[in-house]
């Protein structure tokens, strides 16, 4: 029999540990890494719930409609079929998490509850109170505990990806990795690498990610060669808490259980959203959402005592409704802001929220570096131009356990095993990060990795969120440029041979740099409105030139090499765009309207 | 309000890492109303001088999700093991004083390793035995009254407060603890968990289980989920007491 291959899974989020499971479940043993224990990673931190036409409220759901209102909300950029695929497999996928303990809520009879949610009219979406997330990640986390305990899983837990090893054909051999605690760097071979390791909310200084979602592991493999995909879409979650060091997100099921939006116009609740969108009313995708917020608070300066803040108004709702439906998020309010909200309405803003674009992936979730494959967040694969709410859970899982089959069967037909592949490729892989934390160790500049990534935040959330102008844009790339420069001229304090927080932020803030160019010159580049994607200058969608794929290549300048990071080259790499055509055969574009009911495709 | 008071008192013990001398640090932070730990320790990594106007090393933190669902940001603030994101400056005696956790091998500064704590998962199989990930069809029905319940059990985000607060809990002693207990109950009152129901209740009967509780009663108290640890120790409890009398008496 030939010697079994080994998998690693990079990120323990649901997308990672559905692949793990996958993977686990067709015979493979896989190495886990994750920078934080796998149970605390950023799946936690959705709210709302996870979507799948299962049909019990006699409404005459479907997969196909869901799809349709996917790809639709998604203002057709997406490819559909693997969209299809997802949705078909949505009710299966429920039904599973069901089955692994996820208390979801329930009806009278006992059978899983729905709610609705943005961009729909159905209830479609399956919840555990207000934090599914966490109670989906958990049952994964369980049963990959499981396989823990048989011997198929290792996890390295507290050990970051630093790079990906590619033979001299450039397939991917494995990892570069090291712990966060010890600061050894070593390799790890695997047949197969999957990266599951979401978004870059970081690159934009306060979100509502967690501060663990740096993008680090997708920038790095951009930079190593792996297509990045659509990065100017990015999602504003409409309704999230200000706050001083994170903007914490207000699930959308507030208006799914019946929450509305106001604001005070001529000393009358001015309920916006309903007047603006009769349709749909609170419940319009995001981004429109979104944009309603802004054109009330900037434009007619209606923000609530003047601040750049709108209502969210649950306080018609009967408390105890709301408390079995939206503890958590009613919790998260009361002990941030210190008030109740079934009694007042909360004040919300919107927030930079999830990264539509991401790794570029075939319909097997594999990039374009045979052997790496993206799941998750982290892949771009499914949300197109917006990404519904709901929507994220699902995609996660479904990626998960698309890559897991797609890796087994990758593995079958790998000619070289991974432990005959030459040491030198492996040694030369560690090598190169050796020296970038050599150089960072005597870095003694007077720049402050920390101060930079907050310039980085606040300029990339200024101009490159929710209203795009190209002049704007140019603008944030050179300031990109600048701060590159400056990260020339670091200086780390902190020599501590362990744990050296400073150091790994350090490294991390270089590839983020590189990767906000890729969201930053990607924007520029489309000359178009669609989607999260708005520029009021260009308000039309238009099929003709950009119903296509972004597609980012690193172009790395000759002088750089593999010492890219050092500051040695006076240039800087670019991001090269190509644009690639979309597979729209199962629903003919249509414009997108939300004041209207959707025509059916 | 005088410059004075727009300043925020903190006190950081530091350690480089375990066995190396401890010492303790004091800053000043700019106030901003709303504020939380987190937002002092972000600011130490901006401007990383203590309150003597020495350059120091930021102190080393954890955090990840920053609402209180993520379980990360484990500290002793004040003398109470909480979590950093939701203890807000005003609510908070000055100085703070900030420590990292005692009952876990320390790492740097304010981190400590918790690996114990899933290792106890482990122990306890905190795991429904599906058949597979396959597809098999709905789930087994039950209450909504079940589902809250299970919902509230299953909260738990394994931050550690429970143990950091339990006199029975530590590096010395065998006690799992009201996390690893809280499970079981999570996972036998499962219809499918169920059929593993004695199982689990075996291993809390044995050393380190749940006759280990001295009952001191911290553990509910300090729960920032307020799960209600102290029920499910004493309904498993109960639950092994019934076992051992069928074991015995068939």
């Amino acid at each position: 029999m030939a010697k079994s291959h080994r998998v690693i899974v990079v990120g323990g989020g649901l997308a990672g540990l559905m692949a793990t499971i996958k993977a686990c479940e067709a015979g493979m043993e896989v190495d886990l890494f994750s920078i934080v224990p796998v149970k605390r990673s950023h799946s936690v931190c959705a709210q709302g719930g996870i979507n799948g036409a299962v049909n019990t409220k006699g409404e005459g759901d479907s997969p196909d409609e869901h799809f349709d209102d996917s790809v639709y909300g998604g203002d057709f950029l997406a490819n559909q079929p693997p969209v299809k695929r997802m949705c078909e497999m949505a009710p299966g996928i429920i039904y599973l998490m069901d089955r692994l303990g996820v208390p979801f809520n329930r009806t009278p009879e006992g059978l899983l509850d729905f709610r609705r949610f943005g961009g729909t009219k159905h209830h479609r979406t399956a919840f555990a109170g207000a934090s599914t997330g966490q109670q989906l990640l958990y049952a994964l986390d369980e049963q990959v505990r499981r396989f823990e305990a048989e011997g198929k899983v290792r996890k390295f837990e507290g050990w970051e990806f630093l790079g990906l090893i590619k033979d001299e054909q450039g397939v991917c051999r494995g990892i570069v990795a090291t712990n966060l605690f010890s600061m050894e760097i070593r390799h790890f071979r695997a047949g197969a690498v999957a990266l599951a390791t979401g978004g870059p909310g970081m690159v934009f200084g306060k979100s509502t990610n967690s501060t663990i979602n740096s993008g680090y592991a997708a920038a790095y493999s951009y930079l190593q060669g792996v297509k990045y995909a659509n990065g100017e879409f990015i999602q504003v979650h409409p309704t999230a808490i200000p706050g001083e060091d994170k903007l914490r997100l207000m699930s959308e099921s507030a208006r799914g259980e019946g929450g509305r939006m106001w604001v005070v116009r001529d000393g009358k609740p001015w309920y916006f959203l309903e007047d603006m969108y009769p349709a749909y009313g609170n419940l319009v995708p995001r981004d429109i959402a979104t944009r309603a917020i802004h054109k009330v608070v900037y434009d007619m300066g209606l923000g609530i005592n003047g601040q750049s803040v709108v209502y969210l108004d649950l306080s018609h709702i009967p408390a105890e409704t709301l408390r079995k439906k939206l503890g958590a998020i009613l919790d998260i309010y009361e002990k941030f802001m210190g008030e109740d909200p079934t009694k007042v309405p909360m004040k919300v803003f919107p927030a930079v929220h999830y990264s539509m674009g991401g790794l570029w992936v075939d319909y097997d979730q594999m990039t374009n570096i045979p052997g790496l494959f993206a799941v998750g967040e982290v892949d771009y694969s499914i949300h197109g131009a917006n990404r519904l709410g709901a929507n994220s859970l699902l995609s996660c899982i479904y990626a998960g356990m698309v890559a897991g089959p797609s890796i087994a069967k990758y593995c079958k037909n790998i000619k070289t095993h991974e432990d005959e592949v030459a040491s030198s490729v492996f040694d030369s892989a560690v090598a190169v990060h050796n020296r970038r934390v050599d150089y960072l160790k005597r870095a003694d500049g007077p720049e402050n990795s920390f101060q930079l990534g907050k310039e980085l935040g606040e300029v990339m959330t200024r101009n490159v969120t929710v209203t795009r102008y190209n002049n704007k844009l140019i603008e944030s790339d050179a300031k990109i440029l600048e701060l590159m420069e400056r990260f020339k001229k670091i200086g780390i304090a902190d020599k501590g041979e362990w744990s050296n927080q400073s150091l790994h932020h350090a490294r991390q803030l270089y590839t983020m740099l590189q990767l906000a160019r890729v969201i930053t010159i990607g924007a520029l580049k489309r000359d178009e409105s669609r989607g999260a994607h708005y520029k009021p200058d260009f308000p039309d969608r238009n099929d003709e030139k950009f119903m296509k794929t972004t597609i980012a290549q690193y172009k790395a300048p000759a002088s750089e090499g593999a010492d890219a990071f050092f500051g040695k080259g006076s240039e800087f790499g670019s991001p090269e765009f190509s644009y690639e055509a979309i597979d729209v055969s199962m629903i003919k574009p249509r414009p997108r309207k939300y004041d209207v009911d959707k025509k059916s495709s | 309000m005088t410059s004075k008071q727009a300043l925020v008192e903190v006190q950081i013990r530091r350690q480089e890492k375990e066995g190396a001398p401890i010492h303790w640090e004091s800053f000043q932070v700019k106030y901003r109303s709303n504020m939380n730990v987190i937002a002092i320790l972000q600011d130490l990594q901006l401007h990383p001088v203590t309150s003597d106007g020495r350059k120091t090393t930021p102190p080393a933190w954890e955090a990840a999700c920053l609402e209180e669902v993520c379980g990360t940001c484990s500290m002793v603030i004040n003398g109470k093991p909480r979590q950093a994101c939701t203890a807000l400056v005003d609510q908070l005696e000055q100085p703070i004083k900030i420590e990292p956790f005692s009952k876990f091998p320390l790492v740097r500064d304010l981190i400590v390793d918790r690996n114990r704590m899933f290792e106890h998962l482990k122990t306890v199989k905190a795991w429904i035995d599906i058949d597979g990930t396959h597809d098999l069809g709905p789930g087994p029905r039950y209450s909504q009254e079940l589902a809250l319940d299970r919902y509230k059990m299953s909260e738990c985000m394994t931050c550690g407060c429970c143990l950091e607060s339990c006199p029975q809990y530590g590096q010395d002693t065998q006690f799992i603890g009201p996390q690893a207990i809280n499970q079981v109950r999570l996972f036998n009152s499962h219809p499918s968990g169920a059929m593993n129901a004695g199982e689990r209740l075996d291993i809390v009967m044995g050393e380190g289980g749940v006759q280990d509780c001295g009952d001191a009663q911290n553990c509910v108290k300090v729960c920032p989920k307020h799960i209600p640890l102290t029920e499910s120790i004493a309904k498993i409890s109960r639950a092994t007491t019934g076992r051992l009398f069928k074991k015995i008496f068939g």
